[in-house]
């Protein structure tokens, strides 16, 4: 199935140079959006890569020119299955085509073909977004210099396919999905999503993390109740979590996107061997793992290292000490910044060198 | 931060000798890339580095190196035959769970390797086993041995037996002696592994 003519969002902070050489495209995970260094306006919380992405920090808007666009099947903008179907006159609900992570990144592509930018200095992503410069280089190895997947994987696991399928079920099993149909009933799942975001927030976080947060502590009160209020600190947490999440995202976006990762394998589209995907490569990588995320681990990240070494790609690799999980790539953690930016310093000095400019 | 580039080590610098400008480069346990970084802007290599310790890896990759965390015992395999011209391992033989395995795997991915280890055989370790009786401390050995991660210590006379046995060339080879001077390894492979506190090689398998 393919649509053509849709609406597709995007943010850009810092100037593109003359030669349209310093553009960074940002890929967003799962439920990011667009907002990555400006408040959210649904939110108003800050941006979700503020600590990353601005003047003078590790992601330098003063330097470089930094893309986000809001990923296809999204609900901040680009077309998804709560936008309306030309063809009906009513929202898609489940009659949107189910997308690929090929497809958001096709979708990229469009926007940086019409920002006329011919090679992206450096394709970032964390989580989902890390899939996608996984996928950007490998199907547009010539329009990028640099891919950084930040923990992140070359496929989806069966476990994390698991905990995806739990999120779905929720959403579904929610009278107020309808069937998907709750837009033009006037009806929305919102407990559903909820609870599919509770089950994947845990998977987000390490057990040190949840233990040094919320520990056995009590939510408000001093003893417990016996009964099946939120007594502890952590489900008043993940139900602050779920509810606060139904406010800005769309459950079927949400089923569209956690299935597009779960069909993702990067592998298997080329011929079952990881390495094809990047062979003759000229890309330089730079993989980063996170000790402490059990979601998308250090060992999946180390097979795309090896894939790489395999072809003989230019690939550093880091695996920073952090106990926070997976979410560890959106927290202050100042030995990724640290290795970002160096490895963006130093590719920017070679393709310097590479293509004579300054 | 990468130290002064102009001063590296006096074993180092003699590596980087052996190697021809603009070659591919892979160097094993890489430390803080200081070699690495120094191939690269004064030999203008195409320079990659392997280094098992989180701390050097970052330093590396901050400074602009192509680095990966991981260990020559078992990340050596996933490299394609003869990718680089030269792969170095330089004081980390004999910290390899394999060292046999590693050496051949070097010669493998690469055409030329260097390698350098301290030597077991130099007088002053044999002096402090054999008249002390005391595991060897020194400028080059300087754990005590409960601490050591040296685990596979030779001499350059078990070095060069192992070398034939696998078949491989030695090219070139150098000493440094207790003073950190160089001398080449005109004279008896008897005296030199006397002499020499340290050895580096240069390698090349033999075409079969």
């Amino acid at each position: 199935m393919e649509i053509s003519d849709f609406p597709v969002s995007y943010q850009a902070y810092g100037e593109l140079n003359e030669d349209k050489s310093n553009a960074i495209l940002v890929c967003h995970a799962l439920t990011g959006d667009q907002f990555l260094a400006e408040p959210h306006p649904l939110t108003g919380k800050e941006g979700w890569w503020e600590n990353m992405v601005g003047p003078g920090k590790a992601i330098d808007t003063g330097r470089y020119f930094v893309i986000c666009v809001n990923i296809l099947g999204g609900c901040m903008g680009t077309i998804g299955p709560r936008d309306i179907n030309p063809e009906t006159g009513t929202p898609w609900g489940l009659d949107f085509p189910v997308i690929t992570i090929a497809d958001m990144v096709r979708c990229q592509a469009l926007v940086i073909d019409h920002l006329g930018i011919e090679k992206l200095f450096s394709v970032i992503g964390g989580s989902m977004g890390g899939m996608q410069a996984l996928e950007w280089a490998s199907m547009y190895p010539d329009r990028l210099w640099t891919a950084i997947p930040i923990a992140s994987a070359a496929l989806h696991t069966a476990q994390n396919i698991a905990f995806h399928e739990v999120g779905r079920q929720a959403i579904m099993a929610d009278p107020d999905w309808c069937g998907g149909d709750y837009l033009n009933q006037g009806k929305k799942p919102v407990k559903g999503l909820a609870v599919a975001r509770m089950a994947a927030h845990i998977t987000y976080l390490s057990d040190q993390a949840l233990h040094r947060k919320f520990g056995r502590r009590l939510q408000e009160r001093d003893t417990l109740a016996y009964g099946f209020d939120a007594d502890f600190q952590v489900e008043s947490y993940l139900r602050h979590q779920g509810i606060t999440f139904v406010d800005r995202f769309d459950a079927n976006s949400y089923l569209y996107i956690t299935r597009a990762m779960d069909y993702f394998d990067l592998a298997a589209k080329h011929g079952g061997e990881l390495a094809n995907a990047f062979k003759d490569s000229k890309v330089r990588f730079c993989v980063i793992s996170f000790t402490g995320d059990w979601l998308y681990t250090t060992e999946g990240n180390r097979r795309i290292v090896h894939a790489l070494n395999s072809v003989a790609a230019n690939v550093s690799f880091a695996e920073i000490e952090s106990d926070q999980g997976h979410d560890a790539f959106l927290l202050d953690e100042p030995d990724f910044e640290r290795v970002l930016k160096g490895f963006l310093d130093g590719a920017e000095e070679i393709r310097a060198a590479e293509t004579g400019q300054d | 931060m990468v130290p002064d580039r102009k001063a590296i080590r006096v074993d180092l610098q003699l590596i980087s000798d052996m190697i021809e400008p603009h070659a591919r480069v892979l160097d094993v346990g890489c430390g803080d890339g200081a070699l690495l970084d120094y191939l690269v802007h004064f030999r203008h290599v195409d320079g990659r580095g392997i280094e098992l310790s989180t701390e050097g890896v970052k330093t590396s990759i901050s400074a602009g190196l192509s680095v990966i965390q991981g260990d020559a015992d078992t990340d050596l395999k996933d490299y394609p035959d003869d990718v680089f011209d030269y792969v170095v391992l330089s004081q980390t033989l004999q910290t390899m769970v394999q060292p046999k395995v590693v050496l051949e795997h070097l010669l493998r991915i690469s055409k030329h390797a260097i390698v350098s280890f301290p030597n077991f055989a130099h007088w002053r370790a044999r002096l402090s086993l054999g008249l002390l009786g005391r595991m060897p401390v020194s400028k080059t050995l300087p754990y005590e041995w409960f601490e050591t991660p040296n685990i596979h210590f030779c001499t350059i006379k078990d070095f060069v037996e192992l070398c034939r046995q696998l078949d491989i060339i030695i090219e070139s080879q150098k000493i440094l002696d207790t003073n950190g001077s160089v001398r080449s390894f005109t004279s008896t492979l008897f005296s030199a592994n006397l002499l020499g506190e340290q050895a580096v090689f240069l390698l090349r398998k033999k075409k079969s």
